[in-house]
């Protein structure tokens, strides 16, 4: 889908809330988004309450995940040796680069001119599109929402429903440009429909697929990837070559394991007892679906994650995008915002540590901490906890600076601290507060403060500080009942 | 790229040797559903009307008149039948199709497929394939437009942990499989629920037994 390439802060400034005050304007995409999250919400809410064992079902899919990685190694190498015998390949991929290179050359040597693409996000990651496209091979995203935005040019924003920020009327208009249409109704079936007109002949005539994966089993060498539509199961089961992307950290120890997977994940996702379609495959099946298989085992910045003992649960993560739908930040920015496929509070965590600060330190930011995401998540993981450890080291490396020793925020935080250690300064800190807010205060809210303090209130305001403190207050009531 | 093998192996030992060892407990989510085998097949039969599918309950003897009829109100002329399809189920009415290895072309052409299962799980209103007798080939029960499937009272489960160890035996024979929960769907256009995006657009379910 990405033929647009995600920027990189450092080099062009725009950070997060730079792009969110963009977004916020966007009056539809927030109620686009309003909508969506509300009604996943519901959903998810409802089937994950009406299962008695929800809760120990979190706590199993954790603890599997716990041992997947720490074993991981093993698990690897039992993946591949498992996929090698039941007549697959196995190929390895340091980063991004490597990766690309990997797999346009499979495609290449397949003799592709065009390739059908299912389960996107990883090869969003490696930036594979363009890749494929400069050596002449055509990606066809499948998925709705991906076609859309492929089709439309744009970018996803939300890792489950892509184009929820697109409303019928305009893909509407997406596909009879692309689809080269002179009559098109706006009703979702129809434009269900003309997708499915659209792909069909190239499920029928397509020679390779791209595709990611859900889980990978060490123990059987079998891939598995969910779906709703049915056009997984067209690009995993009609082409004569299929390449599977699958980072490191998508691999389970057993077969078994899926048992609990296999409930937690649509649950959390589309809010469904159960996704419409499971595929598992193991190698190659003769006469039942591709000759040829490929698994892209792709590290990129991901052992590097393992060896934070704080962050390495990001890894756990199985893509539901639950935290998402429950996010106040999300709910407000849309997923544009985090310029990233990853969006959300994952996006938050994940988008950071696989690029670096240089290209995304705003993102660990992006959240009040109130720790709703932690609770919805389906393995646990403690999204606020990683994301104040990943704070702790945006703040680190830039105090490493000049700059950053100078900046603003940092000064502001030796001086809080300073404050918390001696509560004389506090008090002293609050009286000039009071006199030097009568500049900028107007009933009783500020929301402009001078450069440097600007980025609290350029989009929102605050209180003014009350002409007495709590702690002043306190001390002139005492003795009173 | 064998660079690339050791690399990637070394850097995940490393991150890990520190990492705590010992026996993995997990929590006691439920292993069984203990519903009376009668509560079980409603269950399923429920779940399954939740996707929009519609279910026929009706005693094994009676599969075969229970396809023809279902057939023909649908309007199914061409019915594809896998390799191993059970004698006793083959409808009357339709052309039956058999199985001989047609191209995805000539399998698209096709109006409808017939086939059993290798389990169904009431908790979740799921059907398995396992492309065993009487299911073949995945293409087969995904490109024509129409799916019947036969589920047997005996093939009914309660939860995705009993259903495991009945799938185990086809993961290890190398076999695929499909796990399917109503027809295809989407809700990608403005959360608009659509029935039937590639795979089959009608799912009717045969409850035997
Ligand atoms: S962090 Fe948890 S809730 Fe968020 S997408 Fe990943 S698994 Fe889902």
């Amino acid at each position: 889908m990405s033929a647009v390439t995600y920027e990189t802060e450092a080099l062009t400034g725009r950070d997060f809330p730079e792009r969110a005050r963009e977004e916020l304007r966007d009056s539809q995409l927030r109620g686009n988004i309003r909508k969506a999250t509300t009604t996943i919400r519901a959903k998810t809410a409802e089937v994950t309450g009406e299962l008695p064992d929800w809760q120990d079902l979190r706590r199993a899919g954790q603890a599997i995940k716990r041992e997947a990685m720490r074993d991981l190694a093993r698990n690897l190498e039992a993946l591949e040796a498992n996929v090698s015998r039941a007549g697959g390949k196995v190929h390895w991929a340091r980063d991004a680069a490597e990766a690309r290179w990997i797999i346009t050359n499979l495609a290449q040597a397949a003799g592709a001119e065009m390739v059908i693409k299912v389960k996107s996000m990883t090869t969003d990651e490696i930036g594979l599109n363009p890749a494929l496209a400069a050596a002449g091979i055509r990606p066809i995203e499948t998925d709705l929402a991906d076609m859309i935005v492929q089709l439309g040019h744009d970018t996803p924003s939300h890792i489950l429903v892509p184009a929820i920020h697109k409303n019928r009327a305009e893909i509407r208009e997406i596909f009879m440009r692309a689809m080269g249409l002179d009559h098109l109704g706006d009703q979702p079936t129809e434009l269900t429909a003309a997708a499915r007109r659209y792909l069909r002949e190239r499920f029928l005539s397509a020679e390779v697929a791209i595709s990611g994966g859900n889980f990978g089993i060490a123990d059987t060498g079998t891939i598995c990837v969910l779906e709703s539509e049915g056009n997984g199961r067209m690009c995993l089961s009609l082409p004569r070559v299929l390449i599977t992307l699958l980072g490191i950290e998508k691999v389970l120890p057993r077969f078994e394991d899926l048992e609990v997977f296999l409930q937690l994940l649509p649950r959390a996702s589309t809010g469904e007892r159960m996704n419409p379609y499971t595929n598992l495959w193991t190698g190659v099946r003769e006469g039942d679906g591709p000759q040829e298989f490929h698994l892209v085992l792709l590290d990129n910045g991901r052992s590097r994650i393992l060896a934070d003992p704080v962050a390495r649960e990001t890894l756990h993560c199985i893509r539901c995008s639950r935290c998402l739908n429950v996010c106040p930040v999300y709910e407000r920015t849309g997923g544009h915002a985090y310029n990233s496929m990853y969006q959300g509070p994952i996006g938050a965590i994940l988008t950071p540590q696989l690029r670096g600060f240089a290209e995304a330190g705003s993102l660990p930011y992006a959240s009040t901490l109130c720790g709703a995401c932690f609770e919805a998540c389906p393995v646990r993981i403690n999204i606020p906890q990683i994301l104040i450890h990943l704070r702790g080291e945006v703040v680190r490396e830039k105090q490493a600076t000049l700059g950053g020793r100078l900046g603003a925020e940092n000064l502001a935080m030796q001086g809080a601290l300073a404050m918390f250690e001696y509560p004389a300064l506090m008090g002293l800190a609050q009286r000039l507060g009071r006199v030097g807010q009568k500049a900028v205060e107007r009933d009783g809210r500020i929301d402009w403060l001078p450069p440097g303090l600007s980025g609290w209130t350029a989009s929102r305001d605050m209180p003014a500080l009350p002409p007495q403190s709590f702690r002043a207050w306190w001390r002139s009531r005492r003795g009173r009942p | 790229m064998s660079g690339a093998r050791e690399a990637i192996l070394g850097s995940v030992r490393r991150a890990t040797e520190r990492m705590p060892t010992g026996v993995v407990e997990l929590p006691g989510y439920r292993r069984a559903l203990g519903l009376d085998p009668a509560a079980l097949l409603d269950r399923f039969a429920e779940r399954l009307k939740d996707y929009d599918v519609t279910v026929l309950r009706v005693p094994e003897a009676q599969i075969a008149t229970t396809a023809s009829a279902r057939i023909a109100e649908r309007g199914i002329r061409t019915l594809l039948i896998p390799p191993e399809f059970p004698e006793a189920w083959r409808p009357s009415g339709p052309t039956l199709v058999p199985d001989s290895g047609q191209g995805a072309r000539e399998l698209n052409e096709i109006g409808g497929v017939m086939a059993g299962c290798c389990v169904g799980i009431a908790e979740s209103g799921t059907i398995v394939l396992d492309a065993g007798p009487g299911q073949g080939r995945r293409a087969l029960t995904l490109l024509p437009d129409y799916f019947l499937c036969v589920v047997l009272a005996r093939q009914v489960v309660g939860l995705l942990p009993e259903a495991m160890p009945r799938l185990r035996p086809a993961i290890d024979a190398g076999r695929p499989l499909t796990f399917v929960s109503g027809p295809s769907a989407t809700a990608d256009i403005e959360l608009n629920r659509v029935r039937g995006v590639h795979g089959p657009r009608t799912l009717d379910v045969i409850l035997a037994g």
